[in-house]
């Protein structure tokens, strides 16, 4: 590993245990052991997923500026992690099951959910509100870690249902835990190392790397890359580009196959920057210098694919053109689907607190009902 | 049977009953629990469904959410009171919420189990009552036993109710013995019902767990010296029976509340302010709580100082008619 000083902290560049296989320029390499899990893309595919990185870039502008317009009260941008993203959740499975934190717009993207669904939790209308069994997605988790056990958890009830192994593609299931550097000092991630490693769990953990905590950089989490961690938890780790679609579809896709065939987790970490602020209310100006950003702006995910779809004649302008297109069209369903989100109707706060009837709480609606009725009865004395 | 075979005995039926329910939890395999609560399982149903979990409590509570939202319904053991505060965060935000914050369509029918409360001379962290924590926590239930056939019908209402429940075990009553009428007789309230277990005239007593024998003591004391009191088995602590305590109280127009836990923001406090709004002129005296000091559970050579016994409930008892 090669380090250099940036300012007052230390920055792991890519060494030889990084998995890549697009180069920042947009070369493609070869790696002995990953080459093989993306060799089946062809042209298409790659087109498929300069789309994915293009629109969830887009999508995520898109927030980021109805955020600062007022019309979202938070928002958690992927800015620089759409590689890490898409590579990954493309290689999911429909029969998959996926854990995300709050900033999995991309993965969601791939499995299916609507980006207007994503904003319900950030423009203050619901608590998530989607139903995770449709698209084998789970709600945010904003607790950090948590969802890490409940993967694993959900993992252990996939080998019940005997869904491992079988050599069926269609039956045969993985579940992949997402959470980023920070996470990996809570003990709820460290447990359910614990869990998974010991059950053998079809899970895969997916570390987005991103390098800050919020201001906190790496190296207030860990003396030891993160993917090193695995191995003392008895289960293998590997790092990769986060910031290479290409080589965190390969790997991530060999970490699934591989759980889904009954060898147990896997640890990702996927080496990527937050381009941007941990979330529209947090300031990085105050905890990092601009000549690291710099620095990774020159490995951009979405730079490198174009470079090697153009001059490998894989793309044309015409297509570039037709996606930037299509990206115009998603801002706009995210614009107008975000304004047209309804508030919930007061009342409503009460529902789906319990699956069965708790007289507490229909004794407070109750009340509640009854009060705002008593404005409305006062109103009609006042005419 | 007593009240430990009765859990065991219950969850043992559900099992039966259900393919989808797994017990889970430290040592409740091949050792059957450190109370043998889960004695035999793990020999009938085999490890997949009788879980040798590692120690971690979090862990406990974060997978069987998991294997909730696969569809099994997991029976979590914490193996004491004291430990469960690390797996605080998957409980409260987590269990008690993803229905909420899923709009109703994720369901988790998770139950933990937890052994609670003193009177067994242990050592620290093995005698506290961290009920009313988990009673202030919307998204969760929370229920305790008193009695073997409580312990066997209430552990299989749990297990089948779709929403996550905190079951509270009486440890100190484990090896009380009584009937159980596995054919589902009178004995079978239902989950969120408090249940009268001794009428009375004068004073309401309402306990619940381990305090319900202690209670039904200084009754039975009180009445040698004529007076008739109550005594009301709250069972549900969330949601709380209030309708059950209001038509004692209406009667009888005194209300005593214990419990082993603190006094201070208790279950009692709840109960308190709740009758007073509900039967302020059936009151004849204000209402009396008994239970443990602010203090953290003391060492257990003198916990009989500090678990509420039948004396502590009759002084509340006497003050209460007093006025």
């Amino acid at each position: 590993m090669t380090d250099s000083v940036v300012g007052t902290r230390t920055v792991r560049h890519d060494g030889p245990e990084l998995v890549q296989l697009l180069t920042p320029e947009g070369e493609r390499v070869e790696h002995p052991e990953y080459s093989d899990y993306a060799a089946h893309l062809g042209p298409e595919d790659l087109r498929g997923f300069y789309r994915d990185l293009v629109l969830v870039r887009r999508v995520d502008a898109e927030a980021t500026a109805l955020q600062r317009q007022g019309e979202l009260g938070l928002w958690a941008s992927l800015l620089g992690q759409e590689a890490a993203q898409i590579g990954s959740g493309r290689a999911t499975r429909p029969q998959d099951y996926v854990f995300p934190t709050y900033r999995e717009h991309g993965v969601a993207w791939c499995r299916g959910v609507d980006p207007v669904t994503l904003l319900g939790l950030y423009r203050g209308v619901n608590l998530g509100g989607w139903d995770p069994h449709q698209n084998h997605f789970q709600l945010y988790t904003i607790v950090i870690g948590a969802q890490t056990l409940h993967a694993t958890g959900y993992a252990m009830g996939v080998q019940r249902d005997g869904a491992v192994g079988t050599g069926d593609p269609d039956r045969d299931t993985a579940v992949i835990a997402y959470f980023g550097d920070g996470a990996t000092s809570q003990g709820d991630v460290n447990e359910a190392f614990v869990f998974a490693a010991v059950t053998n769990a079809p899970v895969v953990f997916f570390c987005q790397n991103n390098q800050w905590a919020i201001s906190e950089p790496n190296e207030r989490q860990t003396r030891v890359p993160l993917y090193q961690r695995a191995s003392g938890f008895g289960f293998p780790g590997v790092r990769v580009d986060g910031n290479d679609v290409l080589a965190v579809y390969a790997v991530t896709k060999a970490a699934l196959d591989r759980a889904r065939s009954g060898d147990g987790p896997m640890f990702i970490e996927a080496f990527t920057y937050r381009m941007g602020a941990h979330t529209t209310s947090d300031d990085p100006t105050r905890y990092r210098i601009a000549a690291e950003v710099e620095e990774w702006k020159l490995k951009d995910p979405i730079a490198r694919l174009k470079a090697y779809l153009s001059r490998g004649g894989h793309a044309d302008a015409e297509f570039f053109d037709a996606v930037d297109a299509e990206s115009d069209e998603i801002a706009t369903h995210v614009r107008s689907g975000c304004l047209a989100l309804p508030d919930p109707e007061p009342e409503s706060m009460f529902d789906h607190v319990y699956a069965d009837p708790h007289p507490l709480l229909e004794e407070e609606r109750e009340w509640f009902r009854g009060y705002h009725a008593s404005f409305a009865a006062g109103e009609e004395v006042a005419r | 049977m007593t009240i430990a075979k009765a859990v065991n005995s219950g969850l043992r039926r559900a099992m039966e009953d259900d393919p989808k329910v797994l017990v889970m939890g430290e040592d409740v395999g091949k050792l059957g629990g450190v109370f043998r609560v889960t004695d035999g399982l793990q020999k009938d149903f085999g490890e997949d469904r009788v879980i040798d979990t590692p120690l971690a409590e979090s862990g406990i509570v974060g997978t069987a959410i998991g294997l909730a939202l696969r569809g099994f319904r997991p029976v979590a053991e914490i193996q004491f009171d004291g430990f469960i505060y690390p797996a605080y965060d998957q409980i409260v935000s987590q269990l008690a919420k993803m229905g909420y914050r899923s709009a109703g369509s994720v369901r988790l029918p998770v139950v933990i189990r937890v052994p609670y409360g003193g009177g067994i001379g242990a050592v620290e962290h093995h005698s506290e009552s961290p009920e009313a924590y988990f009673a202030h926590t919307a998204g969760l239930r929370v229920v305790t036993c008193s009695t073997p056939a409580d312990a066997y019908w209430m552990i299989q209402d749990a297990i089948a109710s779709d929403d996550p429940v905190m079951f509270f075990e009486p440890k100190r009553r484990y090896w009380d013995k009584g009937d159980v009428d596995v054919d589902g007789g009178s004995d079978r309230a239902p989950l969120h019902r408090a249940r009268v277990v001794r009428p009375g005239s004068q004073v309401t007593v309402a306990a619940y767990g381990p305090m319900v024998k202690t209670a039904l003591q200084a009754a039975e004391a009180a009445a040698q010296e004529g007076k008739d009191v109550e005594v009301i088995d709250l069972r549900s602590l969330s949601p709380l029976d209030v309708d059950a305590v209001e038509e004692s109280v209406r009667r009888t127009g005194r209300l005593v509340t214990v419990h082993e836990a603190p006094v201070f923001l208790g279950l009692g406090a709840e109960l308190a302010a709740r009758v007073t709004e509900r039967c302020f002129y059936s009151l004849e005296a204000p209402v009396l709580r008994v239970g443990g000091f602010h203090i953290p559970y003391p060492p257990s050579r003198v916990e009989e100082e500090y678990l509420p016994d039948l004396d502590r409930v009759l002084d509340a008892v006497d003050r209460s008619l007093a006025f």
